[in-house]
């Protein structure tokens, strides 16, 4: 017992303060958000497009437009950029409420997309309990939603936690292509779950399919399928993005990520049936 | 007997090099050498030019020989598990893919339940106990916690279970067909995702793979590098499931602790590449990015504080007597039983199998620098959570020695073409054991068969058979010392 409580102290308290202090360090050569200089773009050069392993790079205009809900975030359009068009800045607040949101056109500020949700908030701002459902995903997403778990991130300080049974769910946190293996088990365990109820997709895989878009043995994500709240991009994204798109969606950190006063940013409204 | 064509670790030949056996005498050859003491590392079957062919590959450990040899299984095979039990999954999978019929396997039945054929894993028939108050505990493919799907079926009768059978599938993506063609950058990136946890053994077993078939030479700062990320890939895994371990006996000052230290070394491999799981840091003819002095020698710092706490933590296991207490004699495998259904990694290891390909069939880093092996004998839990923390000091001592002398030059070589109708085996001791990736290269230029042999499709029968006689109470806690892949072996 004395060891135990002399590991303890040696150990010491190391829950991040995030969002009251900083949040953790990220790593100095990670890719988040990217950003598109359109005006440097040559005229019918297509590199880019044609280095992306995703299919995540497109036309737009002149230019070109990057799908985050494709991207894994690999660069490797920014090495194959002769005029440094396409850069990837640190922001790791990627998430959106909806898919067109994930998309970044040329000269969109790399700034975070507003993803409180009122409604979520009122019902679940002050304690969110989520299944997870891997559908096909490669355990890299499951396992950096799992660490939200360790005394390093302490999810639960926020009432938030992942429970066992789809019937102590108020919502599902799918991650994967959804094979057509766990397709039916996928939805039996969305509909056991009660409403009101919210489906948040977790990387690229389950918003799009990722790099198993268009395989025959998958179903391109959980786009279609359910009805999404929460895009949270990434391969596997940072536990950071994930954190923060909880937070800011339940409104617990205004949308600079800073802590919200009492917890909350807006009042909760009265909440009426769901469609 | 007839031999099949010898070969090493990420050697090469012509697939007209491949002996040719007849069908009989292609089993005899599994089995014979099975019996000699090698183990199969692969055994597939595949659109070969000259029609549909099965190869084996034979992988001898103590003798540092791998061999290789096919056959035309047209018409149906005898089955060789009767004699040969590590064989089963092998065959039902060529039955599953190609519709070949191994006249008496015990328990035929798909792999990966692939579209077209029986619907799910969990409706199929399982093996069954009859007799009074015997009963059934059906378990996934949605299970509690965050955790991938797959189904158990125990038979049970009160607590004790007699046997547990285990029906995955639900994962399958259909990476296998998709690896097949010109090798690209998205190829590579799918062979990261077959098993995330293990981004970097999977990506350096392909890269190597390719390497080997177009005799790319890799410069020796990507051999030490890959080798740094390879051991703290380990590293990561087994910290995390120490901690785990001590969550399941529910012995929270480690599990706390790892679980958190898990995290800081995974961010040591995010300092290479900016992605925890090191996605995006091997390709073909090398890595995708260097790091210079500073980064390696944050990696180092960083390293050494994660495992001096990790040491602490682990310490508190062994000095804990109601830790010890539910790990040992809990889901013993015995070595004879290890050794013949050919378990490999950790869990071989602590059934006392002196296995690891790092040493027995050497690639990149490893035939310059060796790690000890770590082996304990008693096959229990605390066997293989011992033997992962053998492991964990090995590797941290090996990844420090490592960046304090790291070769200069550069880390990547250029790309070359593939020669065609070529064979090769390549190799990786993942951190669950030895990830085997065949490349067979058709006459185009691309690639026409890649086989990946994850470390779980060897060792989840040993799952099943490490609880029989057990508790299923004491199930969390055996899956867990196993952790195996769930997508690895559905692909």
């Amino acid at each position: 017992m004395l060891r135990i409580i002399r590991a303890r102290l040696r150990q010491g308290h190391r829950t991040t303060r995030y969002p009251a202090g900083p949040p953790p360090s990220l790593p100095e050569r990670y890719a988040g958000m990217p950003v598109i200089d359109g005006a440097e773009c040559p005229s019918g050069c297509s590199r880019c497009i044609d280095a992306c392993p995703a299919g995540a790079v497109a036309r737009c205009g002149r230019s070109v437009s990057i799908d985050t809900g494709m991207c894994v975030f690999c660069g490797a359009c920014e090495t194959a950029c002769p005029r440094g068009a396409i850069s990837f800045t640190r922001e790791h607040r990627l998430a959106s409420r909806d898919r067109e949101g994930l998309i970044v056109k040329p000269g969109a500020a790399p700034g975070p997309r507003d993803i409180f949700d009122a409604k979520a908030a009122a019902v679940f701002g002050r304690s969110l309990k989520l299944r997870q459902v891997s559908a096909g995903g490669c355990n890299a997403c499951e396992a950096d939603t799992n660490v939200l778990g360790t005394v390093g991130w302490d999810l639960g300080r926020f009432g938030i936690q992942f429970v066992a049974s789809p019937r102590h769910a108020d919502g599902l946190l799918v991650t994967g292509p959804v094979t057509l293996n766990m397709r039916e088990a996928l939805l039996s365990t969305y509909d056991a779950v009660p409403e009101p109820r919210i489906v948040i997709v977790t990387g690229a895989c389950a918003i799009s399919g990722g790099l198993f878009r268009g395989m025959p043995a998958t179903s391109g994500g959980a786009e279609g399928l359910l009805p999404v709240d929460l895009y949270i991009p990434g391969c596997p994204p940072h536990p950071l993005t994930i954190l923060d798109s909880l937070l800011r969606f339940l409104g617990r950190t205004g949308p600079d990520g800073r802590k919200a006063p009492g917890g909350r940013i807006r009042a909760a409204k009265p909440v009426g049936e769901p469609e | 007997m007839k031999q099949g064509a010898a070969i090493t670790n990420c050697g090469t030949l012509p697939l007209a090099e491949v002996p040719l056996l007849t069908r009989a005498e292609f089993g005899r050859f599994v089995a014979d050498s099975v019996s000699g003491g090698s183990r199969i590392s692969a055994m597939f079957a595949c659109d070969a030019p000259g029609g549909l062919t099965m190869y084996a590959v034979l992988a001898g450990a103590s003798t540092g020989q791998i061999c290789v040899a096919s056959t035309k299984p047209s018409g149906g095979m005898d089955s060789i598990v009767p004699e040969c039990p590590q064989a089963h999954l092998f065959e039902r999978e060529v039955s599953e893919e190609y519709g070949i019929e191994f006249r008496g396997h015990p328990w035929m039945k798909p792999v990966r339940f692939m579209e077209g054929g029986p619907a799910s894993a969990a409706t199929c028939d399982f093996f069954r106990i009859g007799g009074e108050e015997v009963h059934e505990v059906a378990v996934g493919p949605v299970h509690a916690g965050i955790i991938e799907p797959g189904h158990f079926r125990f038979q049970c009768h009160g607590e004790t279970v007699h046997h547990l059978e285990i029906a995955l599938g639900y994962q399958h993506r259909g990476i296998a067909k998709a690896l097949r063609g010109r090798p690209d950058r998205r190829r590579t990136m799918l062979a990261e995702a077959i098993a995330g946890d293990t981004s970097v053994g999977h990506a350096t077993a392909y890269c190597s793979a390719l390497e080997a078939l177009c005799g790319t030479d890799v410069p020796a700062r990507a051999q030490v590098l890959r080798g740094v990320a390879l051991e703290l890939e380990r590293m990561a895994n087994h910290i995390g499931d120490l901690g785990a371990l001590a969550g399941d006996v529910a012995f929270l000052p480690t599990m706390s602790f790892c679980g958190r230290i898990r995290g800081d070394v995974l961010n040591i491999t995010a300092e290479m590449c900016g992605n925890r799981f090191g996605r995006g840091l091997v390709a073909p003819g090398g890595l995708v990015r260097d790091i210079d002095g500073d980064v390696a020698g944050r990696m180092s710092a960083s390293l050494s504080k994660a495992v001096s706490e990790a040491e602490e933590a682990v310490s508190l296991l062994w000095d804990t007597p109601s830790v010890i207490g539910r790990f040992e004699g809990t889901g013993t495998v015995t070595r004879a039983l290890a050794s013949a259904i050919g378990l490999v990694g950790p869990a071989a290891r602590a059934s006392g199998l002196e296995l690891d390909s790092r040493r027995d069939f050497p690639g990149g880093i490893y035939r310059m620098s060796h790690i000890p092996l770590s082996v304990w004998d008693s096959g229990d839990v605390f066997s293989r959570a011992l033997v992962r923390w053998m492991e964990c000091q090995r590797s941290a001592a090996f990844v420090r020695e490592q960046l304090a002398s790291l070769p200069g030059g550069p880390v990547s070589a250029p790309p070359a073409d593939l020669p065609r109708n070529r064979i090769t085996v390549s190799i990786t001791e993942g951190w669950r054991g030895e990830i085997c990736h065949v490349l067979l290269s058709d006459d185009r230029c691309g690639i026409l068969e890649c086989r990946t042999v994850d470390p779980s499709f060897h060792n989840w029968f040993g799952l099943a058979c490490a609880m029989r006689g057990g508790q299923i109470s004491d199930f969390p806690l055996c899956n867990k010392s196993f952790n195996l892949s769930y997508c690895g072996h559905d692909l």
